[in-house]
């Protein structure tokens, strides 16, 4: 790996300077994505700000109607919080399918948002939910955070603090994922939400999206039949070695029923 | 009391113990725990596979959680405990774990086995009662190329039951 400089700030405030102080610099939440990139090669950071040490990050809060989750919190803690089983189980199922036990132990909610690879899977439950990003500077709705390609709507020198989760009436993430990698081909997070169903999908795409037809024929019966015939086309899909963008597009319909019957049993 | 103390030339010296240990050394900013086991430390069980997260090989424990220790900074490390291979045994006397590897021949080359061992022990802090289902997906992060996994299963199988005695 190349070598770069290191800090570990005590504030976010501190963490955004130390951003903005050094162009180059990368911040590095659990480093599950950042180190097997860094010593691929794929980025040359000249600095790594560690998030590590901000307890402003941490910790979980409940209010009426809604879980808000530090960033720092790692997939292995989400997947086993009471209050996020209790209150949205579904989100707490997604956790813990994330990649295996020793990336779960390490890697953060916050960092995968940010991170936004295509086939991450938190992007689909904070679409799904139609989840808030706080930041150091403001609050983005999901529906405006996820941009593209492993980007999204931060800018240089902010910093995802936590994230605010609505809870659903009832909601499911189903993945149909590559056996080796973990990562989903295709996953697929429904909600029955108070604004009304969503449906969320990761993995098949360049970036998270929704399926407007799926919801708004969902809105009147959320079940399974009520999306059937309903097709995606398959023109802006991935398509590579593990899956043709067909097969990702017949997957959706597939998994997105699966996860609607999953919701239906399953409530919250 | 400071764990890390920050030097010339991107180095930093750091406190953790490993295997119970009290240890200040060192480090490179971009040194990573599985070479601070191996390199600084000569910790030799601890292995490294594929070098790009996927294997398993580098488990140890940080903090009691499994980890793979070629996807952490040795600098994330200071202040915490860490665990390998070598830290679960006591002298000859090896962990039921590793009685129930043997005993069940869930090994063939070796290499991957102290992850293997490392991560079951994660799992089996976690679940003590696993079934093989559950064994099977907990263990997805550690690959082995010999025994086809039948042997490990059942060795952690063995291990939780005798752990439970």
């Amino acid at each position: 790996m190349h070598p770069f400089s290191y800090c570990q700030p005590r504030s976010v405030a501190d963490a955004c300077a130390a951003l903005r102080a050094d162009s180059e610099s990368k911040l590095i939440a659990g480093g599950q994505t950042l180190l097997p990139s860094m010593r691929l090669r794929l980025i040359r950071p000249s600095q790594l700000v560690d998030l590590s040490l901000l307890e402003e990050l941490r910790g979980l809060e409940l209010d009426s109607g809604s879980v808000t989750i530090g960033a720092m919190m790692r997939h292995a803690e989400v997947a086993s919080d009471l209050q996020v089983r209790r209150h949205i189980p579904a989100l707490a199922e997604l956790a813990s399918m994330i990649g295996d036990r020793m990336v779960r132990n390490m890697g953060t909610l916050g960092g995968s948002v940010s991170n936004n690879d295509p086939a991450a899977d938190y992007p689909a439950a904070l679409q799904a939910l139609d989840a808030q990003i706080i930041t150091s500077l403001r609050t983005i709705r999901a529906a405006d955070f996820f941009k593209g390609l492993f980007e999204t709507a931060l800018a240089a020198d902010e910093i995802v603090v936590r994230i605010r989760f609505p809870v659903p009436r009832r909601a499911a993430y189903v993945k149909f994922r590559h056996p080796a990698s973990r990562f989903a081909l295709v996953g697929v997070f429904v909600a029955d939400t108070v604004m009304g169903p969503r449906v969320a999908v990761t993995g098949a795409g360049a970036c998270v999206f929704r399926v407007p037809e799926m919801e708004e024929a969902l809105s009147t019966d959320f079940s399974p039949e009520a999306i059937e015939g309903i097709g995606i086309a398959a023109d802006n899909l991935n398509s590579d070695l593990h899956a043709s963008a067909d097969y990702r597009a017949h997957l959706i319909s597939v998994i997105a029923r699966r996860a609607i019957q999953r919701a239906r049993m399953a409530g919250g | 009391m400071a764990v890390t103390l920050r030097g010339e030339d991107m180095t930093v010296t750091i406190q953790l113990t490993v295997n119970d240990q009290d240890v200040s050394t060192v480090v490179e900013e971009r040194t990573l725990l599985a070479d601070l086991i191996r390199d600084h430390l000569n910790l030799r069980g601890t292995h490294r596979g594929c070098d790009t997260a996927q294997c398993g090989a580098c488990t140890v424990h940080l903090n009691d959680e499994a980890v793979k220790s070629c996807n952490v900074l040795a600098v994330r490390a200071a202040g915490c405990r860490v665990t390998t291979i070598e830290g679960i045994s006591r002298g000859t006397q090896l962990h039921p774990l590793q009685i129930a590897f043997r005993e069940c021949h869930g090994l063939q080359c070796g290499f991957c086995t102290p992850g293997m061992v490392m991560s079951a022990l994660d799992l089996l802090r976690l679940h003590p009662e696993p079934d093989e289902t559950l064994i099977r997906e907990q263990l997805d992060g550690n690959l082995c190329r010999c025994t086809g996994y039948e042997n490990i299963v059942n060795a952690v199988l063995m291990a939780a039951q005798s752990l439970r005695k």
